[in-house]
């Protein structure tokens, strides 16, 4: 068994130093790799060194929205003895990101390390990993990773024999992509409907069991690690464009490329090397045609922008997408981009958890009217209504996820509209959907 | 018609009550035991029955409406008996651009299920049709009960199933 593919000449492997090595995933294994060392060094810092750590690092929330992780966990109340908790979201199910499934199967003493770091910067005693129901070989690993930890002492009441309690429990998800919000997976973890709350209050102030809540996802919770021990400056200094975008970052490629699969970039690395280097272009006798760079709940990319866009925050800001999660779908020019984008508004109207009007009605007629387009019964205002919808989904419900949903319908409808109006006027010949 | 469809014997036997309190050191509040506790009853009669229902409601100290109304939200439980087998196979954009539906049509072909969500005559499997399953660089992934499996295609269908009787 081994990693998909050798690690690239440009690729930058931090995190994703060890995949591909089965003798990592042990606790012995990760020791020998150099394990735990920052753990044990965290465990002689105060809160605050810590906190400032991370802050100087620069490091950024790597679930989606890009938050500074140190700010977040400065929220955290002192002396007000409370229990607090840190949640780790692995609940990874955002169409197009496969990044933290590959920490966990192959590193899982990694995220336990970042785990307890991140208990120690929010002096919070427990952990809950939460866990998508469908990873379940990931879940097993990192389960046995855990008892192992356990077992030696490195976490539980006298977390490497410093006398500090830390707990980490892995909690499964039971299907439902909505728990990927941080307050949705909150109530997952309290035995409620996924459903997310409206904020204020934030989770620092009242957050899961109602204390004090840190939410931080796997792959920005692997990076705090290599950020103790090889300094802040390190991790800051790794950038290729813009001194906002700090570090490395996991990069998961699907689609029509040639090589499929998990990279690690210094942020800042061109998109356009990322696609053609390092994933190999696209197949035989194709060319570009779109690429969605942060998971699906992004702008859609034209081969336009692809070209001149650095992968990171800033970079793909400016060339009309955001990074998001960081699961980049590549299309080529077979693509039918009105039945994807249809396809997309289908995931995100099953996904609804249905409280908000605008999610629940707008995610659904969206899904109807792409449906009438590519039946061939389309009308032109059709479009105007698809952007008006949008335009309901955008800012105005209780979570981003309708806000989701519209970003391919906006940016398609914006960038591909030929492939619209083929629909719409005959020129092309409908394709049968399920209703 | 399956091995699962009626429960024989209760969910919380000696060993998953043992289980279950270990689990409620972790946590607050019983209801946080929740998931777990609908994870447990899946894994003991392959679905989660109304008796199973009001088992948990006791245990958690709910009301069998409330372990009705959460359970419901999350699509991994099934309500009602299943294949022996069941199948889940990824559908969502970018599986589906790299030939997930043919996968579907070669799944429902060779388990005899005919339609989604329809159990095979012989009750061997069932096979539903999910959302992203975090897998999308290895097209098709799917789900065999707690097997994750991926790189299917319509050629390899037939031998996988086989290990499946
Ligand atoms: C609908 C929806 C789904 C989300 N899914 C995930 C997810 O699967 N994994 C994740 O880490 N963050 C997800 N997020 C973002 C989280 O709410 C949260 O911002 C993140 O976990 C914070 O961690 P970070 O600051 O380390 O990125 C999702 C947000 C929304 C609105
Ligand atoms: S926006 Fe949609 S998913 Fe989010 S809370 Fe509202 S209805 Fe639920
Ligand atoms: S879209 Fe199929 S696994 Fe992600």
């Amino acid at each position: 068994m081994g990693y998909p593919h050798p690690i690239h000449p440009k690729e930058t492997p931090v995190l994703s130093t060890h995949f591909g090595e089965m003798e990592a995933r042990s606790l012995e294994g990760w020791v020998a790799r150099g394990g735990y060392v920052a753990l044990r060094q965290a465990l002689e810092m105060t809160t605050e060194a810590i906190v400032d750590e991370v802050k100087a690092s620069g490091l950024r929330g790597r679930g989606g929205a890009g938050f500074p992780c140190g700010m977040k966990w400065g929220f955290m109340p002192k002396d007000d003895g409370r229990p607090h908790y840190l949640c780790c979201n692995a609940d990874e199910s955002e169409p197009g990101t496969f990044k933290d499934r590959e920490i966990i199967r192959w590193t899982p003493h990694a995220l336990i390390e970042g785990c307890a770091i991140g208990c120690l910067g929010i002096r919070a005693e427990t952990c809950f990993i939460f866990i998508r129901g469908e990873y379940t070989e990931p879940a097993e690993i990192l389960e046995r990773a855990v008892a192992e930890a356990y077992a030696a002492g490195v976490i539980g009441p006298d977390a490497c024999g410093s006398g500090k309690r830390i707990d980490i429990f892995v909690h499964r998800g039971a299907g439902a992509y909505i728990c990927g919000e941080e307050t949705a997976l909150m109530n997952a973890i309290e035995g409620k409907r996924g459903n997310p709350r409206i904020k204020p209050p934030f989770p620092a102030v009242s957050g899961l069991f109602g204390m004090p809540t840190t939410i931080n996802n796997v792959e920005t919770l692997a990076a705090v690690p290599h950020i103790i021990t090889r300094g802040a400056a390190w991790y800051a200094g790794l950038s290729l464009s813009s001194p906002k975008s700090t570090g490395t970052k996991l990069i998961s490629v699907c689609g029509h490329v040639q090589r499929p699969g998990t990279y690690e970039i210094t942020m800042g690395l061109p998109m356009q090397e990322l696609i053609f280097d390092l994933c190999g272009g696209m197949r035989e006798g194709r060319t570009l045609k779109a690429v969605i760079p942060g998971g699906s709940s992004v702008p859609i990319m034209t081969p336009e922008e692809v070209a001149g866009c650095a992968t990171d925050y800033e970079g793909i800001a400016a060339s009309g997408s955001l990074l998001g999660s960081g699961g980049m779908i590549v299309m080529d020019d077979s693509t039918d981009l009105v039945y994807q984008i249809m396809r997309l508004a289908r995931f995100y109207a099953h996904e609804s958890c249905a409280q908000c009007t605008n999610c629940r009605e707008g995610t659904a007629w969206t899904t109807r009217i792409l449906e009438r387009i590519l039946r061939g019964e389309g009308k032109s205002a059709d479009l105007d209504l698809l952007l008006d919808l949008a335009d309901n989904m955008t800012g105005r419900t209780i979570c981003v996820l309708a806000d989701s949903c519209a970003a391919p319908v906006i940016s398609g409808i914006q960038k591909f509209r030929p492939d619209f109006d083929a629909y719409l006027t005959g020129a092309r010949a409908p394709v049968m959907v399920e209703a | 018609m399956t091995e699962h469809a009626t429960p024989t014997e209760p969910v919380f036997t000696t060993e998953r009550k043992a289980r279950l309190e270990a689990l409620a050191t972790r946590y607050p509040t019983r209801q946080a035991l929740l998931l777990p506790a609908l994870w447990m009853a899946q894994q003991a009669h392959g679905w989660i029955s109304p008796e199973a229902i009001e088992e948990i409601a006791t245990e958690l100290e709910l009301t069998p409406a409330y372990v009705r109304g959460v359970l419901t939200f999350y699509t991994m439980y099934h309500t009602h008996p299943v294949g022996r087998h069941f199948i889940q196979v990824c559908t969502t954009s970018p599986c589906n651009m790299c030939g997930a539906e043919d996968v579907v049509a070669a799944l429902l072909d060779h388990t005899g299920c005919g339609d989604l969500g329809a159990t095979s005559p012989d009750g061997r499997f069932t096979v539903i049709e999910v959302e992203c399953l975090g897998a999308c660089a290895f097209v098709t992934p799917i789900l065999i009960n707690d097997d994750f499996i991926e790189s299917v295609t319509p050629d390899t269908v037939a031998d996988l199933l086989a290990r499946y009787p």
